[in-house]
């Protein structure tokens, strides 16, 4: 990492934004005095750090990820390394030509044709006009209107507008591209596309800053973040860890455990109950051991005591069913507290949010001692369960089972793998 | 120890690329005329951008652009040429206005469209960076090109009614270019300005008409009461315009001291224009 020279390099970035703003003028003489004398000063008024002491050193040909929850900071963040708007504190050293992608289409206008929109918008993203004939083909190739180079833009669907407008930008070719939530428009193909066209930048050597709210797209492109909040940087590392960290966010204002605590219960209960999931703040991987814990109170045990338990996904549906039935438990004989304990040593859970039902009940009797909803939530992600050419999407499916798979031609031989392993 | 080995490892590429540095207070380096030199392809393709939009979908097309100042000119012809019957000093008044008013067009032309350019744009602004000068910079050579087809209108009508030529004619571009660097200097200060005050939206058309009648377009300078007319002299566009017309139909010259006079103001809104837009372009975004 520290082989390669830097290519930005921040020192105690600060961006302050005053929001109300000097007391309003009553006459136009008065408003014209304050104009002379400080045309843009700030006044009194609310101040708001939109960033605050904001270090990070980014060594050239990286590929680097900025997440955050909304408003923090993020957005500033680029706007100041795009040079939009400069820092009110700090100092920021960028080695090389900056292109930036804040938004897709800036500056398209809807009466002008797709030829003319890619030389006016590849002249406002910075290319001179004959990199932009050089680079013309490709563009063209890339956004898949050919056809409809010669209509006004206007005219053109959504996607294919959106298409158009990344192709130009990613063939900028500046040393440092810094890219805003833009996969978010166009389809699941297109993105993907545009993932692989930033890999590819990032690859050839220049330096890729990519914001986004999709941990997939920042996973699969980049091998570190920057995670801001409030507008500090609160963590800069691996990228799985920086999500975990960010997942942990927004939970809550800090990192719950997966956790379930009974307070003043009298009778057979559950006491407490645990999610062990693989990373910090209640999110686990897909595949990775899963442990479930739970603290039994049993002051009078039943000849038919039944502990079950259920895994439940965001839509209140039931995927997982565990249970511990067995004639033999102790806890059919003997009072105390116990623990149970379940282990999924591969939990294929599929991503997505998940909580716990829990039951606690006498079979003979039809007694219910306890039952609990909305137990320890926690979420399965898919970082690190990589899959060609098709991103995870939520509706992919319920659960992720393992198969092989052989694909025979006639009198050929068979090919085998495996899927999700 | 492993700073140093940074400073000292290989660029990625046969030349380092150069280093940026932006502090809160750094001016940049460059100035507003490099700026605008190292950006010229973007200035040229939003002036193509504003004058093709301007022309599609209209059926008369480029055409506008001489019918519009031949209209005024028609009208100042029939208000002030021939009901309030005012002189033209031996020159028919159509052509006696229409030069002047081709002037104006580029004067005004200038003016008002550099002053709501940066707002109209307020969507690049926020989004991408680039020299905030090109913006009102690119409208230069749209007017540019409206007041030669303009002038090439005038020379034709001057050709039909027999209105000579002289070598004076050729200085026509240079009271032209004086003129337009009049109005990019003003054009500069309106629309740094209107960022952030948008009652400069509201105030420019009143001005501009008011400037208007205090020039020499739709009459005579001559028919200024002498009282006034040192007075009416300091104004800049006065001896310009009335320079572009003297040296196109031969008309009475402004006052030597007035034409100096316009152009050291020219030169000043020049000045003054560059200094307030490089002092506030840095948070036009913020603010915008």
């Amino acid at each position: 990492m520290s082989s390669e020279p830097l290519a930005i390099e921040a020192q105690g970035l600060g961006k302050r934004y005053v929001i109300s703003t000097r007391a309003a003028a009553t006459t136009l003489a008065e408003r014209l005095g304050q104009l002379v004398r400080a045309p843009f000063a700030a006044s009194a008024g609310e101040e708001l750090w939109a960033l605050r002491d904001v270090d990070f050193r980014i060594p050239a040909g990286s590929a680097v990820g900025v997440i955050g929850r909304n408003g923090a900071g993020k957005s500033t963040l680029l706007k100041i390394l795009s040079r939009i708007t400069p820092p009110t504190r700090g100092e920021l050293r960028l080695r090389g030509r900056v292109g930036s992608l804040l938004e897709v289409g800036t500056g398209f206008h809807p009466e002008l044709t797709g030829r003319e929109n890619i030389f006016l918008n590849g002249a406002i993203l910075g290319m001179k006009r004959r990199e932009i004939a050089a680079r013309f083909d490709a563009i063209v190739a890339f956004a898949e209107v050919d056809r409809f180079l010669e209509t006004p833009v206007k005219r053109y669907s959504s996607g294919m507008y959106v298409r158009l407008a990344f192709a130009v930008a990613a063939h900028l070719e500046p040393e440092i591209l810094v890219v805003d939530e833009v996969l978010a428009v166009g389809d699941a193909e297109f993105q993907r596309k545009c993932l692989g066209k930033m890999g590819e930048v990032a690859g050839g050597g220049r330096t890729v800053i990519f914001v986004s709210h999709s941990m997939a797209a920042v996973s699969a492109l980049t091998q570190r973040v920057l995670l801001l909040d409030g507008g500090c940087c609160r963590f800069d590392g691996p990228t799985a860890e920086g999500i975990a960290r960010y997942r942990a966010l927004q939970g809550g204002a800090e990192a719950v455990p997966a956790q379930y605590v009974a307070e003043g219960r009298r009778g057979n209960h559950v006491r407490s109950a645990r999610v062990h999931t693989s990373d910090a703040g209640g999110v686990h991987r897909h595949g990775q051991p899963l442990r479930v814990e739970f603290d039994l109170e049993v002051p009078e045990p039943t000849s038919s005591l039944c502990f079950s338990c259920k895994l439940v996904d965001a839509e209140d549906r039931n995927i997982v069913h565990l249970w511990c039935f067995a004639p033999e438990a102790r806890f059919r004989r003997e009072a105390g507290r116990y623990t149970l304990r379940f282990d999924l040593p591969r939990a294929r859970l599929f991503q997505g949010a998940y909580t716990l039902r829990a039951f606690l009940s006498d079979r003979r009797t039809n007694a219910m001692f306890d039952e609990l909803h909305g137990l320890c939530p926690f979420e399965v992600t898919m970082d690190g369960t990589h899959r060609d050419d098709y991103a995870w999407s939520a509706g992919d499916c319920t659960y992720l089972e393992s198969a092989q798979w052989e694909l025979q031609r006639e009198g050929a031989e068979a090919q085998r793998g495996t899927v999700a392993p | 120890m492993a700073y140093f080995s940074l400073m000292n490892a290989p660029g990625p590429g046969p030349v380092a690329p150069p280093t940026l540095v932006i502090r809160p207070d750094s001016a940049r380096s460059l100035g507003l005329v490099a700026d605008l030199w190292e950006f010229r392809d973007l200035l040229w393709t939003l002036a193509g951008r504003d004058l093709t939009l301007r022309y599609r979908q209209t059926i008369l097309g480029v055409a506008w652009v001489a019918l519009q100042p031949l209209l005024g000119a028609l009208i100042f012809t029939f208000v002030f040429g021939t009901i309030a019957g005012l002189p033209s000093d031996g020159v028919p008044y159509l052509i006696y206005a229409f030069t002047a008013l081709a002037g104006w067009g580029l004067f005004s032309g200038i003016v008002t469209r550099a002053s709501g350019s940066l707002v109209q744009n307020s969507g690049l602004i926020a989004k991408v960076w680039f020299p905030r000068a090109v913006i009102p910079g690119s409208v230069v050579p749209a007017a540019a090109l409206d007041f030669a087809v303009a002038l090439a209108l005038l020379l034709a009508l001057m050709a039909w009614h027999g209105v000579g030529f002289s070598a004076a004619t050729l200085l026509a571009p240079l009271w032209a270019a004086a003129l337009a660097a009049l109005a990019l200097g003003l054009g500069l200060i309106g629309a740094a300005l209107m960022v952030r005050f948008r009652d400069v939206q509201h105030i420019l058309p009143v001005a501009m008409q008011l400037l208007l009648y205090a020039s020499p377009v739709a009459y005579a300078a001559a028919v200024v009461p002498a009282r006034h007319r040192d007075l009416y002299w300091m104004n800049p566009v006065a001896p310009l315009l009335e320079g572009l017309r003297a040296s196109l139909l031969g008309t009475a010259m402004p006052p030597a001291w007035s034409v100096w006079a316009a152009l050291t103001t020219t030169l000043l809104a020049l000045a003054l224009g560059a200094w307030v837009f490089r002092r506030l372009e840095r948070r036009f975004a913020d603010v915008i």
